[in-house]
């Protein structure tokens, strides 16, 4: 019977000595979509449970499916993104199993016919090479809703009491975009497979389609590993391993997998075809429930919705809107900004690079930019504990900050307490600058009468300047800057006291 | 003849969700043999008759992404045998999918 | 007996309208006439699972303001109308004559529910059905069978014996029914009345508790060709909430079926259908057919014979259709959200209760069609089962393409027998589902056909009725050609039953 070796896995070097990994990724990606794939409900995340829930995504008797065109839009620019055919004609179906939170004991999906087909991916490796990923299709389906499995340990499902529903999540878009095998990656295996969905991540993200959240499982992996004997071209029995919420468990998944599998085979024990779960805090999988039986189904042609048949020219238009890829952009930014690897790791690392090149996009010179958000904007960001995208400013007001600088109404430190009032919520940064008054004061004789008046207050430091200590000037321009609340441009300030005590 | 077994009747009857008695199954398992039998027929078609699967005549019928009310909390639970905490209670579950 | 429950609906309009009689005196009568005829379940007629006298004496007093006040909503404001039980309703419980779904009340209306309302009819309550509409008698309903007003101890037809039976009673003057196989039009023939099958896609599906979603279609049950017409106006028509839904316009179905009343049918061209004739086929219901096919030669219209070969594949292809698509709709009622819920008692897990739920609440017939449905899906069977039925079903519409190139129309008996004893097939599967041999290539194909009133069956004085098929979107044919007869035939029958026995026992 089957051998069971949970202790020591091998190392992928170790792995590798004997067998070819063969790995399948399949993504499920939710859309973005103001409303979920059938009904006008919103596709919200967070929503107070069921609140988010009508006739059809409770799948009450009588109701139908209503298909949401944005969805199928974006079906088709992710096919495109992805070097994707587009069908001429595809069509929903039905894949029937009862789950209690999938209302109507079926998913609709699409079968043997999905929108997009036959694509690939040229995915960056840390190397700086590419590996190019093979997309078997991506087809559209719905989401289910979600439990909560009460009594038991902490919320899991074995040994709870009962489970409640909510349904709010039911029924919104999802992409199921799954590769062909990808095989010969070797020991580079586990890293193929991170950088193939943090590309796949990055291009959807490009896209605007999702908000591809691991965390909130706005994009979810389900790794498919197997191992053939080296030499052979014969795939082993796979597993399915579910529940990976990281790119980070995504590597750390396949390599688990990889080294569990070969432990199994070695000892002359034989994979058992499952799905198993991946455990983030140990780093290992476990078996899902066995299936009695193999699982059948019964997909057929979804009766309520009428064929989608995409025409050339509408095709055609989604092409041409399609944004460069990620990694083309980067490559183009790069160049157009001057900037080093290092200095472009550091944008994407910080995940600004979208947020300067927006910012440049609003009118700010690129180092402008780039020196708000990797400075003064990621300290804030650090201090309040919150990612550089969730802070509470946009490219396009860093933008007005930057420009306000350039045009002399405010000085650099002024400008950080202008941006220290935007994340406030006091506004705009003009209401900012109104609403504190932190304008440079630029009225010559406002600034020449606060000249006069710090003079007159240190008549001794006057009488010193007169007699041709211009060093001694500091301390009156120091005098002025306070009386101004810092809004003087200091270098006026040096010249009208030097003036005035000619 | 068809041939729908007692234990294929049992078979379909767990897929479908169905807790049918012993002696339903006798009942279901003649029953179902014989209608199987009959719609056979269709057997005789050629395989390259393309298939039908819905008689309607338009295409690509979509909506446009725009909410519309969902239903108020209360009566989306309103039927429900159990509701707790604004959620469907339900009995425990077993696993995941099957 | 009053005389109001006597009228079709048109003319029921225009007395209303002309304020001779107020909505709440009809609807009134039409109550009464339930009451006195339609219990005891064990022995009336009881088309009806739910009435509603207090909703409809509501609607009915808006009506008649609303005439008053010349905004009278539609031609047919203040009328009374049944409904299937398998419609969505607010204001009353949907229970699709299944245990399952007892007591539960929807939170929406079905389209063509909103559409009533809106012309101003009044619904009275809710008709018995077979569970989820899957039979041909009524007696597969959970809560008992419907009877056929014209004896008692025969089947009104079904699935829709309910909506058949309180038209032909006199119970309402109008009722909406859904055709899946032939569950309007096989109740009209039987009992002497109306029944119209649209074509699919023309009346919007929302809100009709689905059996098998590519051949269901909702249609009007009435006593004349005209009244089943102004419904279908207020009924019919494109909605957003149904993707299948059609854009074109509604054919000009009371136009016609007004024209067709004028008594010409010169110019028509009629097609015979062979296959639908032969053994199988009461003497008394091929005899009543010969005399129509003569009726409409003398009308001028143009008979001739037409063959369907692959219609003998329609009865095969649509048992393993509706079963497979029934098996993944009704999937749904599993105890979670709504309806029926046994065995949780804190021990059964989810999928137990599932399992236990779904026994306890359907019956023998939805049990027998879901696990047929389940197998024709199933890997090992589906390219045998319901690819080739699929297959069959192109092979229909090929049949019935030709023969529209030729015929205008295509008629058949609706049904091979009259209404047959309560009991009788009851646990002979196979020879219930031969009711719906000549209705059930319509549906496969989607086009239009109805069911007339085609004089008694000289064997047992029983209804029976003529099938008038039209191609799809040409419904105005069929109701011409059947409004022609109709007028031809004249007052042979009586149209309302006496129901002497059942009062007598008052
Ligand atoms: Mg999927
Ligand atoms: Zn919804």
């Amino acid at each position: 019977m089957t051998a069971t070796v949970e202790s020591a896995p091998y190392t992928v070097e170790e792995v590798c000595e004997h067998f070819d990994p063969v790995m399948g990724l399949e993504v499920h990606v939710e859309l973005n979509t103001a409303t979920k794939m059938f009904c006008g409900c919103a596709n919200r995340f967070g929503a107070e449970p069921n609140t988010n829930v009508c006739p059809v995504c409770l799948g009450l008797p009588g109701s139908l499916p209503r298909v949401n065109g944005t969805a199928v839009e974006s079906a088709i620019k992710i096919g495109l993104a992805l070097n994707c055919q587009v069908r001429e004609r595809s069509g929903f179906a039905r894949k029937n199993y009862f789950y209690p939170d999938m209302p109507k004991n079926f998913q609709i999906s699409q079968y043997e016919d999905p929108i997009v087909f036959d694509g690939h991916l040229d995915v960056p490796l840390d190397d700086g090479s590419t590996w190019r990923v093979e997309i078997e299709r991506a087809h559209m389906e719905e989401d289910t809703g979600k439990s909560l499995h009460i009594g038991g340990a902490t919320g899991r499902i074995h040994g709870a009491d009962h489970s409640l529903l909510d349904y709010n999540r039911s029924g919104v878009p999802l992409i199921e975009i799954v590769t062909k095998p990808i095989i010969g990656a070797g020991v580079r295996a586990p890293e193929v497979a991170r950088a193939y969905v943090t590309a796949l991540r990055d291009v959807l993200r490009g896209l605007g389609v999702s908000d591809v959240r691991m965390d909130q499982g706005s994009m979810r992996c389900d790794a498919n590993v197997s191992l053939m004997p080296k030499g052979t071209s014969t795939f082993g029995t796979r597993t399915e391993t579910k529940n990976v919420n990281s790119l980070r468990s995504v590597e750390r998944a396949v390599r688990y997998e990889m080294g569990r599998h070969a432990g199994v085979l070695l000892s002359g024990g034989s994979i058992r075809q499952e799905t198993r779960h991946f455990d983030e805090q140990s780093g290992t999988t476990s078996p899902g429930r066995p299936k009695e039986t193999f699982a059948d189904y019964r997909f057929f042609p979804e009766p309520d919705l009428p064929p989608l048949e995409p025409s050339r020219d509408w095709v055609e238009t989604l092409r041409a809107g399609l944004p460069e890829r990620p990694w083309e952009r980067r490559a183009r930014i790069q160049t157009e900004w001057g900037l080093s690897d290092e200095e472009l790791r550091d944008l994407v690392n910080a995940d600004a690079l979208d947020l300067v090149a927006d910012t440049v996009d609003a009118g700010a010179p690129p180092e402008s930019a780039r020196s708000w958000w990797v400075s003064y904007l990621t300290q804030q960001a650090n201090a309040a504990g919150v990612t550089l995208p969730e802070l509470a400013i946009t490219p396009a007001q860093v933008a007005r900050v930057v420009a306000l600088v350039a045009e002399g109404t405010l000085t650099n430190k002024l400008a950080r307490q202008v941006v220290d009032g935007v994340l406030a919520g006091e506004g705009e940064p003009d209401d900012v600058v109104a609403g504190r008054g932190l304008a440079v004061v630029s009225d010559e004789s406002a600034l020449t009468a606060a000249v006069d008046e710090a003079l007159a207050a240190q008549p001794d430091i006057a009488e010193k300047i007169r007699a041709g200590k211009t060093k001694a000037a500091g301390a009156i321009v120091g005098a002025v800057m306070k009386a101004t609340r810092g809004q003087a441009d200091a270098a006026r300030v040096q010249e009208l006291v030097l003036e005035r005590c000619r | 003849m068809s041939d729908i077994t007692r234990d294929d009747v049992a078979h379909l009857a767990r897929l479908a969700r169905l807790a049918v008695s012993d002696a339903e199954l006798d009942v279901f398992s003649g029953q179902i043999d014989a209608i199987v039998d009959t719609v056979s027929k269709v057997g005789e078609i050629p395989d390259d008759v393309p298939p039908t699967a819905q008689v309607v005549p338009q295409t690509n019928v979509l909506r446009p992404d725009e909410t519309e009310p969902s239903l108020p909390r209360d009566v989306a639970l309103a039927g429900a045998p159990a509701a707790e905490e604004g959620r469907f209670r339900v009995p425990r579950i077993l696993g995941e999918e099957l | 007996m009053n005389e109001l429950i006597d009228l079709d609906a048109a003319e029921l309009a225009r007395r209303i309208h002309g304020r001779e009689v107020s909505s709440v005196e009809v609807t009134r009568a039409h109550l009464e006439r339930i009451d006195a005829v339609d219990g005891p379940a064990e022995s009336g007629v009881h088309a009806f699972l739910h009435v509603d006298a207090e909703g409809a004496l509501a609607a009915a007093e808006a009506a008649d303001r609303a005439i008053a006040d010349g905004t009278a909503a539609s031609a047919l404001a203040g009328v009374p109308i049944a409904l299937k039980d398998n419609l969505t309703t607010t204001d009353m419980p949907t229970t699709c004559a299944s245990r399952i779904l007892e007591g539960w009340r929807p939170p929406y209306d079905a389209t063509v529910v909103t559409r009533l309302r809106a012309a101003g009819l009044v619904p009275l309550g809710k008709t018995n059905l077979d569970e989820f509409a899957m039979g041909s008698s009524t007696e597969n309903s959970a809560f008992g069978p419907s009877r056929n007003p014209w004896d008692l101890t025969r089947i009104p037809g079904g699935s829709g014996g309910g909506s058949s039976s309180a038209v032909a009673a006199g119970e309402a003057p109008l009722a909406l029914g859904s055709d899946t196989g032939g569950s309007i039009r096989q109740p009209g023939a039987v009992t002497g009345t109306v029944g119209v099958k649209p074509t699919y896609g023309t009346v919007s599906r929302y809100g009709l508790v689905a059996f098998s979603s590519s051949l269901d279609q909702i249609g009007p049950c009435a006593r004349s060709v005209l009244d089943a017409a102004l419904l279908h106006e207020v009924i019919g028509g494109h909605d957003r909430n149904d993707q299948t839904s059609v854009s074109a316009p509604l054919p000009p179905v009371v136009e016609a079926a007004l024209a067709g009343a004028r008594g010409d049918l010169a110019g028509v061209r009629i097609g015979v259908v062979t296959e639908f004739s032969g053994e199988g086929y009461q003497p008394g219901v091929l005899a009543a057919f010969t005399d129509a096919v003569r009726a409409l030669g003398e009308l001028g219209a143009e008979v001739v014979e037409v063959s369907c070969p692959s219609f003998a594949y329609a009865l095969p292809a649509y048992y393993l259709i509706a079963p497979s698509e029934a098996s993944s709709n009704l999937a749904r009622f599993d105890a979670m959200r709504y309806g029926l819920r046994v065995g949780d008692d804190g021990e059964h897990a989810s999928d137990e209760v599932m399992s236990l739920t779904r026994e306890a609440g359907f019956g023998a017939e939805v049990k027998r069609r879901i696990m047929i449905g389940t197998h024709a899906l199933s890997a090992g069977s589906y390219d045998a089962l319901y690819g080739k039925a699929q297959k069959a079903r192109t092979l229909i519409v090929r049949d019935f393409t030709a023969a529209f190139e030729t015929c205008d129309v295509l008629i058949s008996p609706t049904t091979p027998t009259t209404a047959f004893p309560i009991g009788e097939r009851a646990d002979d599967p196979l020879a219930m589902y031969l009711a719906d041999l000549c209705t059930i290539p319509s549906n496969l194909a989607g086009n239009a056909a109805l069911s007339v009133p085609c004089g008694r069956s000289a064997d047992d004085g029983l209804p029976v009725g003529l099938q008038v098929m039209a191609p799809a979107l040409a419904d105005d044919r069929a109701y011409r050609v059947a409004a022609a007869y109709e007028a031809a035939q004249g007052a042979t029958t009586p149209r309302i039953p006496e129901l002497r026995a059942l009062e007598a026992s008052r």
